[in-house]
């Protein structure tokens, strides 16, 4: 039988939350193919324990790669064990996150296999038998419809675009039979990146709290901190270029054209006005609330709820009004 | 150290583009055409490592058509020594290209291929990646700061929760990110120079592309909501809608 087969991301032993998203889209793909879905999971030999996981998000059969190769991110290996795991499922699509890891990846993969490749898609459908999927271009100003010419077709997935929901299988785990050429492990990774930071990414997190110009200066971000505090661990910290440009926050926070884009279900834009690029970033977020002291700033052309008002009064409100809702829980 | 740059071609970010009427092309109508921004960091990096080493040459090379000799030339303005345009229409999909990129880089002598991270016009993040599986070399992609020592490179890079440093051997490929450097501009002597410096061209034709686009469609309209209130006082309220009509909290 062939198969749709999902990357299973890990860092550090642990699945990753795309990876319950990649699980998710997959499931939903292998229904409309009416086809199995498998996902390849590829980690040292500690993540074992994370294979039973994805069963219950839909997943059918783990492809289960441990070795100490797979210790770390090398492309060059992990390549070649996804590759294993294509022709071990015959897969007919492949899904990928879209998230530094799967970016780097789903190009390897792609170009080993000769298959074309959709990046950052929003939504994958079927149409007569073929996988078509949406993405965004030009910096989010237009969303194309792409079509597969190629089998199998691979897709990286954006964060979010798929909320992770569970539907348990009873899923078999097997070992993937894969050697990694010893001459293909020429990268060394010297300082890995754990999941340090207490905040998650800003193009991974469920609510996101954004700043602009508006907070005038670094010194305010304690604000913003403490509603993502009152929000919880799902909270992410965001900006604008106008606060990254004058230093006050770094370059990975900045959502936008030339930032990150971001579709939490829920999004915070604070004392920021809304220029075209920044939507560009943020607009296909669920749930956009702004708070500007300005009425006609175009923020709140696209938000669907606003507060007109100065926002070191309504943000720290806004964190303790939060806080009541979540200690009545 | 024998350095190549492939650069692209694109419509500068601030130009207006939307979905063509026909619903099938993308409109760039009157949008001033520029040297993707990330590879002008590329073509940056490698004149700096050009100098540092004290010796070698940068190469600039472009899949497109004859209005892509302009991005070449402002590599050369740059400081770029010589460039090559590979004739022919980028693929849809970043594979495509990367073939008829490798297939070019295979033949000369390098020691590292610098990218760009991401085309703003197709915004892939692919082709660097591709052109490194397609050629076996090691790579680094996103990445933010980059050292090169004798034939060791180090790489930076980002990643989710901070930055990974990487390891590896040239020859290899690297893909610069917003941040590795600031682009030089080109002086006007630099401009006079790029007149005379080689422009080599070669018919390599169309890439193939695996992806086809079927509909081009403008951003998903959002209609502005409500104003809950002003000021402090409204913000019980948004609290109440953002749990009982969004469902978000
Ligand atoms: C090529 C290009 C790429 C770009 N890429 C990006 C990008 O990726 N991301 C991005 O964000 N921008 C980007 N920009 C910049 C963008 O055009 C805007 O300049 C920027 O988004 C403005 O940031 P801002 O909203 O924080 O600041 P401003 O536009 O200055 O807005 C500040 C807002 O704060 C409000 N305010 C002030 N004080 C208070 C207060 N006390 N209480 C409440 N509200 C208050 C004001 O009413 C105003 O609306 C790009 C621009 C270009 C040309
Ligand atoms: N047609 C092209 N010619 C030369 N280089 C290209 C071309 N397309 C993409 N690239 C390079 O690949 C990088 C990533 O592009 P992409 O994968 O399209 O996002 C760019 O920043 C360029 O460095």
């Amino acid at each position: 039988m062939t198969s749709v087969l999902a990357f299973a991301e890990q860092r550090s032993g642990a699945l990753r939350q795309a990876a319950l998203e990649t699980a998710t889209a997959g499931r939903a793909l292998a229904d409309a193919l009416g086809v199995e879905l498998t996902a390849v999971l590829l980690g040292p030999p500690s993540i074992s324990g994370a294979a039973e996981t994805l069963g219950r998000y839909g997943v059918d059969r783990v492809l289960l790669g441990s070795s100490d190769a797979f210790d770390e991110y090398l492309p060059e290996a992990y390549a070649d064990g996804v590759v294993a795991a294509v022709h071990e499922c015959r897969a007919k699509a492949l899904v990928f996150p879209a998230s530094a890891l799967g970016k780097d990846l789903a190009p390897r993969v792609a170009a080993a296999l000769e298959a074309g490749l959709a990046s950052d898609v929003t939504e994958i459908g079927v149409e007569d038998g073929r996988v078509v999927a949406v993405r965004p271009a030009y910096g989010g100003k237009v969303f194309l419809k792409v079509g597969f010419k190629s089998d199998p077709a691979v897709l990286s997935v954006r964060s979010r675009a798929y909320m992770a929901v569970e539907a348990p299988r009873d899923s078999r785990v097997e070992e993937l039979a894969v050697t990694v050429d010893p001459a293909r492990l020429r990268t060394r990774v010297r300082m890995a990146a754990g999941e340090k930071k207490e905040r998650p990414d800003v193009a991974e997190a469920e609510i996101v709290v954004s700043g602009g110009r508006g907070v005038q200066g670094a010194e305010h971000w304690s604000l913003l901190e403490d509603l993502a505090d009152a929000l919880g661990p799902a909270t992410a910290l965001g900006a604008s270029r106008a606060v990254v440009d004058a230093g006050w926050r770094p370059h990975d926070e900045q959502v936008g054209q030339t930032g990150k884009v971001v579709s939490p279900p829920l999004y915070f834009a604070i004392g920021i006005s809304g220029a075209i690029q920044h939507l560009a970033g943020m607009r296909t977020a669920k749930c956009i609330v702004a708070v500007n002291k300005d009425a006609d700033a175009p923020i709140f052309k696209v938000a669907d709820y606003g507060i007109v008002g100065d926002l070191f009064e309504v943000v720290p409100r806004l964190a303790e009004e939060i806080r009541k809702l979540r200690s009545e829980e | 150290m024998k350095i190549i740059v492939c650069i692209k071609r694109v419509p500068d970010s601030e130009g207006r583009i939307s979905a063509g009427s026909d619903g099938a092309s993308v409109d760039t109508q009157g949008v001033k055409f520029v040297v993707n921004p990330y590879d002008e960091n590329a073509i940056e990096e490698a004149l700096k490592l050009k100098e540092a080493a004290g010796e070698g040459s940068v190469t600039v090379m472009t899949l497109g058509g004859d209005e892509s000799k302009e991005t070449l030339r402002t590599a050369l303005a740059m400081g770029a020594d010589q460039s090559v345009l590979l004739k022919g229409q980028p693929s849809t999909d970043g594979l495509g290209t990367a073939e008829k990129l490798a297939a070019a880089i295979r033949d000369r002598e390098f020691d590292l291929v610098l990218f760009g991270k991401q085309a703003i016009d197709d915004d892939n993040l692919q082709v660097p990646a591709m052109v490194a599986q397609l050629l076996d070399l090691p790579s680094a992609t996103v990445v933010v700061d980059l050292r090169v020592e004798g034939r060791k490179v180090t790489a930076e890079r980002e990643v989710e929760g901070g930055h990974e440093v990487v390891e590896f051997e040239l020859p290899a490929v690297v893909a610069a990110q917003k941040g590795l450097n600031e682009p030089r501009y080109a002086s006007l002597k630099g401009i006079m120079a790029a007149k005379k410096k080689p422009l080599e061209e070669i018919e390599v034709g169309d890439a193939e592309s695996r992806l086809e686009v079927l509909a081009v469609m403008n951003p998903p309209e959002r209609s502005a909501g409500e104003i809950v209130g002003e000021g402090a006082d409204a913000v019980p309220e948004l609290v109440r809608k953002l749990r009982e009509e969004a469902k978000v909290l």
